[in-house]
């Protein structure tokens, strides 16, 4: 998967989790909770929904690095590798 | 392995959005329901060719698409649902009417303070910061230690009239508690009510249930109607399936009861459980002693506030009778009081509604003034089925313009009538007693309805008809029966979106945060 897909997988969630939010103009490097209203429980879904649609586990510990898109990107490249973006 | 990862007691609010939340991550779950329509205390009915709801007046929590952070936003989210699927309509404006006094709010806090400075002068300093106060709570905090709301409340407000006038609306939209209530509670309300506000859709509480429903079942949820739980059923101290009235076992990891505190201790109860769990007041030991309210520790007890409520259909709209307000809640005496009744129903104070006076798109169906007022439960069981009987299709008489001597002459310490006969009296007495409040829509009242205490227990299980369930809530879910979680009215988040939250963050936090297993 490139970086470029990861950053889509990610937006599609986003998408879905917040369907009254504009997913379109997001800042890669801007916290997503700034631009965005999503709190702790929304985080959660985006977890969950990395491990459902791309069988990703992402530990309690590890949430921080789901911080902005491009630090998604850096996080998920290896455990990404190889997968299909589920649309 | 167990029948399903989770079974869910109830198709309230509180199930459903539980369910969705279960069902959308690929749980097996099923909602119980003991009746044929979901709903539990918001529910829905025909009657006459009418389309009348049960329980909602009107949604609290109103919050503008795209305003972040609250409860209503929150929901929307989890359980994935777009704002304008919900098709709410904010109200005109409501009032809280006492003798001589009258506030009225919306949507728009301003309103309220202002009407709090022309009314009260003195108090307005006071009721600011009793705002502030509210307003930097953090009621999601189940940390926080358990206080009283009356104290909190004076500290601020000094005038008896205007402190009840405050509670007034609070306490009729979600007290389990009478004469106070907890202050978290109170921030609750306090926010939902006068911060955010009241809305509805178009077509009432059906169009959110059909909302849920789908979105339950689009997710692979299985929902099972007609579905009474005769007893929870144990392993030692844990919590395995359950039983149906039926016979037919269930099993599964995780149980969620939306049957109440004392309710689900019952249903344990029977099971052969250690002796603890089988106290004289239900079962005591379900509740998690480290995180019960104010009763601190002590057995669960029953709710003592139920309610009456009439629906009256006018052959025009309220607001051609000068009745311009949502929502009123009133009292007829200077001091409120929020407690069971000794007589059967209590018409000195209440709630009407008037939901054609939400700003619909359109014209309703009908055109409907809703009175509730604080009944009590025990006096209302006691009826026999005897008396006027609804058989022949007439059902209640609409009120006749004055109470009629019969009436009259029950006024004062009535004896106990049998239900039909109590039935069409209290209507009669409610309509009576609202009109210091509006203008008298009697003479165009064309259908009526009611329902009573009876009807509360029958539809939502809940003891005692209790509508917000026990006074003692569960802020944490977790009983002392492992796997087994309370969820909905008596987790303590209130009304239909305080209900549907409480759902999903006791899905969230027992059956989704649990112990992942590893990664495929």
């Amino acid at each position: 998967m490139t970086d470029d897909n990861i950053k889509q997988a990610i937006i599609g969630i986003i998408a879905d989790i917040a369907p009254d939010e504009d997913t379109s103009n997001i800042d890669p490097a801007v916290r997503l909770r700034d631009q965005m209203d999503l709190d702790s429980m929304d985080f959660l879904d985006i977890v969950m929904e990395l491990r459902k649609r791309y069988g990703v586990h992402v530990p309690d510990t590890d949430y921080q690095h789901l911080a902005t898109l491009d630090s998604c990107v850096e996080y998920l490249r290896d455990k990404m590798a190889g997968k299909q973006l589920v649309s | 392995m167990a029948d399903y990862d989770a079974i869910i007691i109830g198709a309230g609010m509180s199930g459903l959005a539980a369910g969705i939340r279960l069902a959308m991550f690929d749980k097996r779950v099923v909602v119980l329901e003991r009746h044929y329509v979901w709903g539990g205390l918001n529910s829905f009915y025909r009657f006459k060719g009418h389309q009348f709801d049960v329980g909602l007046h009107a949604m609290t929590n109103y919050a503008p698409r795209g305003a972040k952070g609250l409860p209503l936003s929150r929901l929307l989210k989890q359980l994935r649902i777009r704002h304008d699927e919900l098709d709410l309509y904010e109200q005109g404006f409501s009032a809280v009417s006492f003798p001589g006094v009258k506030l009225r709010f919306s949507n728009d806090f301003e309103l309220l303070r202002g009407e709090v400075a022309r009314a009260f002068p003195r108090q307005v300093d006071g009721f600011d910061a009793l705002s502030r106060e509210v307003r930097e709570f953090n009621e999601l905090d189940l940390d926080a230690p358990q206080q009283d709301a009356r104290p909190v409340v004076r500290r601020h407000i000094t005038d008896p009239v205007l402190e009840d006038m405050i509670f007034c609306p609070l306490m009729y939209y979600g007290s389990a508690r009478e004469h106070d209530m907890d202050w978290d509670q109170f921030v609750v309300m306090f926010k939902s009510i006068f911060f955010e506000g009241f809305s509805r859709p178009q077509q009432g509480v059906r169009h959110i249930l059909k909302l849920l429903i789908d979105r339950y079942r689009k997710a692979g949820g299985e929902l099972r109607l007609k579905t009474g739980v005769s007893r929870i059923l144990t392993d030692g101290n844990r919590a395995t399936g359950v039983e149906l009235d039926n016979g037919e076992t269930l099993t599964a990891e995780t149980v969620l009861s939306s049957a109440g505190l004392m309710e689900t201790g019952k249903l344990c109860g029977s099971a052969g459980l250690r002796p603890a769990i089988a106290g004289d007041l239900g079962s005591p030991a379900v509740v998690d002693k480290m995180s019960t309210t104010s009763a601190g520790g002590t057995p669960a007890l029953p709710g003592k506030l139920s309610f009456t409520e009439t629906i009256s259909v006018l052959d025009r709209p309220a607001k051609n009778l000068g009745i311009e307000e949502t929502i009123i809640f009133f009292s007829n005496t200077e001091r409120f009081q929020y407690a069971q009744p000794a007589d059967d129903v209590d018409t000195s104070s209440g709630v009407i509604c008037m939901p054609g006076n939400f700003k619909l798109p359109a014209e309703p169906n009908d055109h409907l003034v809703r009175i509730t007022n604080i009944a009590n439960y025990d006096r209302w069981a006691a009826l026999g089925n005897a008396g006027f009987q609804p058989a022949s299709g007439a059902g209640l008489r609409p009120a006749p313009q004055a109470l009629d001597e019969t009436s009259a002459a029950n006024a004062g310490g009535t004896p106990a009538l049998p239900y039909y006969t109590a039935k069409q009296h209290w209507y009669e007495r409610s309509c009576a007693d609202v009109l210091g409040h509006i203008a008298d829509f009697r003479p165009h009242v064309t259908l009526v309805d009611m329902f009573t205490p009876r009807t509360i227990r029958h539809y939502t299980g809940h003891e005692g008809g209790a509508v917000y369930g026990s006074p003692q809530k569960l802020r944490t879910g977790k009983t002392d029966v492992e796997g087994l979680y309370i969820i909905g009215t008596d987790q303590g988040f209130l009304g239909i979106i305080g209900a549907a939250l409480s759902g999903i963050s006791m899905a969230n936090r027992w059956v989704l945060q649990k112990a992942p297993e590893p990664a495929a």
